[in-house]
């Protein structure tokens, strides 16, 4: 079956169309989950998830549960959750504050970096060797910024080769903190969908749906989202290679020229914020950062950033997905840290008034796809006018599919690869 | 680290999921059980019907409805809560369903929710507590969904009528992955 699709990828993936069987093939899926999600590298947590000494908390590499661990020398490990005796879970807590994990089953205790302590009535293994029978770790750990990644494959390209630009939205998202730090720790609203993962990938730096999908909450709230995605807009979509794409809305903020205008608030309402961020930055530099707000980006293949909050995409099956999402809070700025979480909680999960309609037509799009013609999808929106910004990025209007082709280019290359 | 002390810094694993408990009323006054009663299941009958404005017109001015994620004494002004509206967003949920162009509510679930285990809370103030635990079926084109909940409401008497002031509404798996759930629930 592989080498079958294997031939077959520059059919099933062509510029600007791709054909349905990608989103709903077991087959491909299982390929998916060798070749992208235990390959590349996938966001995992973030450090203040953990913020002390022996903190867990259960995380994911696409299906797979992983516990992320702050160990007890204060580093990050990420441990797979299977006793390596006959494979119970070493821990059945989301989360906690643990030196060590005892396997229910027959107790082998193993240290929160993985290490095999004991295991019970050692007589019977005659001196068996313990550090061979240790808990599993994911081989690569790379954290920038309190973001922290991960890769199942023993090498392969670096964190930073993998992120490339992109790196640029991460800066970004941090430097609208007074303390250059983020903390994602309100918990997780998780929000399960019955489509595949790469309707929500495409769908994240999709500009051409809000005016329709949702009009009803921007019909009745003075909501700010609306303008950014007109057919005159003037915010771009924007491809950084490796598959990470987003929508920048700088153009337009920096058109308006009015800090925290991103935010849809004026700086008057947030005194302690600007203050803070004065006295970080400089007024000069605080105001830029205060014009161009938070990044809009997808970094492949699961990190969303969308402004506010970041959604964690998990795949489950070729048509079952989950979206894990909190508020983006800045560290120590409890003034603007209220509003975030406010303003989250209206717009996501499973209850929120834009996120509940994306996972409705993400649903419509994944039931479809049982309709068997036409075969592929149409992706040719803008293709005539891409172009080259000052860095030589391909951009594009903010209502075209240019992040779809391009998340499907840098796919391809992946699926390909053997 | 010994035992003991490890022990003390894990959740109470019996009591993790159900919260910290209720007090109940001692002598619930059979009058005020029924009235109590006869509002959940008006307020239901609003919601699985649809009927925005009415179960709108339930709440006081200063009403608080609030889905937990991840728990049930989970701190509101600091964690992810799936609904955590004031009054003003309560409206703000009422007039996008309203638009007709709320796409998971359009067309609208079809629900049958079933109220039980109805118990008066112990209260000081003048606000009536109540405690009852909801189990609703829903068909949408999705497919089929079954949600249960316990519930927490703070009723209060206002101009001889009963008013919501406070509704919480624990799902009974809010710690895993969900649906969509834009009806009112
Ligand atoms: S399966 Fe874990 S100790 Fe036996
Ligand atoms: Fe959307």
């Amino acid at each position: 079956m592989e080498t079958n699709h294997r031939k077959q990828w520059d059919d099933l993936i062509q510029p600007g169309m791709v054909h349905g069987s990608l989103y709903h093939d077991e087959m491909i899926f299982k390929e998916e989950v060798e070749k992208i999600w235990f390959r590349t590298w996938v966001y995992v947590g973030h450090e203040s998830e953990v913020p002390n000494k022996n903190d867990f908390v259960t995380k994911s590499i696409g299906p797979m549960p992983v516990l992320m661990v702050r160990n007890r020398r204060g580093d990050i490990d990420l441990l797979l959750n299977r006793c390596p005796h006959r494979g119970n879970a070493v821990c059945v807590q989301e989360k906690g504050n643990r030196t060590s994990f005892t396997c229910p089953y027959h107790s082998w205790t193993f240290s929160n970096d993985g290490t095999l302590m004991n295991y019970a009535f050692p007589e019977g293994y005659n001196g068996a060797d313990k550090s061979k029978l240790g808990l599993s770790k994911v081989p690569r750990v790379a954290i920038y910024r309190g973001f922290v990644f991960a890769s199942m494959a023993l090498d392969g390209p670096t964190l930073g080769e993998h992120l490339g630009g992109a790196v640029r939205t991460l800066d970004q998202a941090c430097d609208n903190s007074p303390t250059g730090e983020l903390n994602l720790s309100a918990g997780f609203l998780r929000h399960r969908t019955r489509a595949n993962w790469k309707f929500i990938l495409e769908n994240e730096c999709d500009g051409y749906h809000p005016a329709f999908v949702h009009s009803s909450i921007f019909s009745v709230s003075d909501s700010a989202i609306g303008s950014l995605y007109g057919a005159d807009a003037v915010a771009v979509t924007r491809s950084f290679g490796n598959g990470h794409t987003e929508v920048d809305p700088r153009p337009e903020f920096r058109r308006r020229n009015e800090p925290m205008s991103w935010f849809g608030t004026t700086a008057e309402k947030l005194p302690d914020y600007v203050a803070q961020m004065n006295s970080t930055y400089g007024e000069q530099r605080a105001r830029q950062i205060m014009i161009d707000g938070m990044p809009h980006v997808m970094i492949f293949p699961n990190l969303f950033i969308a402004e506010i909050q970041i959604f964690v995409i998990q795949p489950v099956s070729a048509t079952e997905s989950i979206q894990h999402v909190t508020a983006i809070q800045f560290k120590d700025s409890p003034e603007i840290n209220r509003r975030l979480r406010q303003q989250t909680m209206g717009s996501v999960g499973p209850a929120g008034f834009l996120l509940a309609d994306d996972t409705e037509m993400y649903e419509r799009n994944q039931r479809g796809l049982e309709i068997r013609s036409p075969e592929y999808l149409y992706l040719k929106r803008g293709e005539h006018r891409e172009r080259r910004d000052e860095d030589g990025l391909l951009v594009g209007h903010s209502t075209d599919d240019l992040p779809s082709r391009e998340i499907w280019k840098h796919y391809r290359s992946l699926m390909e690869a053997h | 680290m010994n035992a003991k002390a490890e022990a003390a810094v894990q959740p109470d694993i019996l009591k993790e999921w159900t919260g910290k408990g209720l007090a109940y009323a001692a002598n619930p006054d059979h009058d005020l059980y029924r009235q109590v009663t006869q509002f959940l299941y008006r307020e239901a009958r609003f919601q699985d019907a649809h009927d925005y404005d009415e179960w709108e017109a339930l709440w006081t001015d200063d009403g608080v409805y609030w889905v937990p994620a991840n728990g049930t004494d989970t701190d509101p002004e600091q964690q992810m809560s799936l609904i955590y509206d004031n009054r003003s967003r309560i409206a703000l949920r009422i007039r996008q369903l309203k638009t007709g162009r709320r796409h998971s509510q359009t067309p609208p679930s079809q629900l049958a929710r079933i109220i039980g285990n109805v118990e008066l809370l112990h209260s000081n103030g003048p606000d009536i507590g109540v405690a009852c635990n909801s189990q609703i079926f829903e068909t949408n084109l999705r497919g089929d969904t079954m949600w249960a909940a316990r519930c927490v409401y703070q009723l209060r008497r206002v101009q001889d009528e009963l008013k919501m002031a406070y509704k919480k509404v624990v799902l009974v798996n809010n710690n895993k992955p969900i649906y969509t759930i834009s009806f009112l629930i």
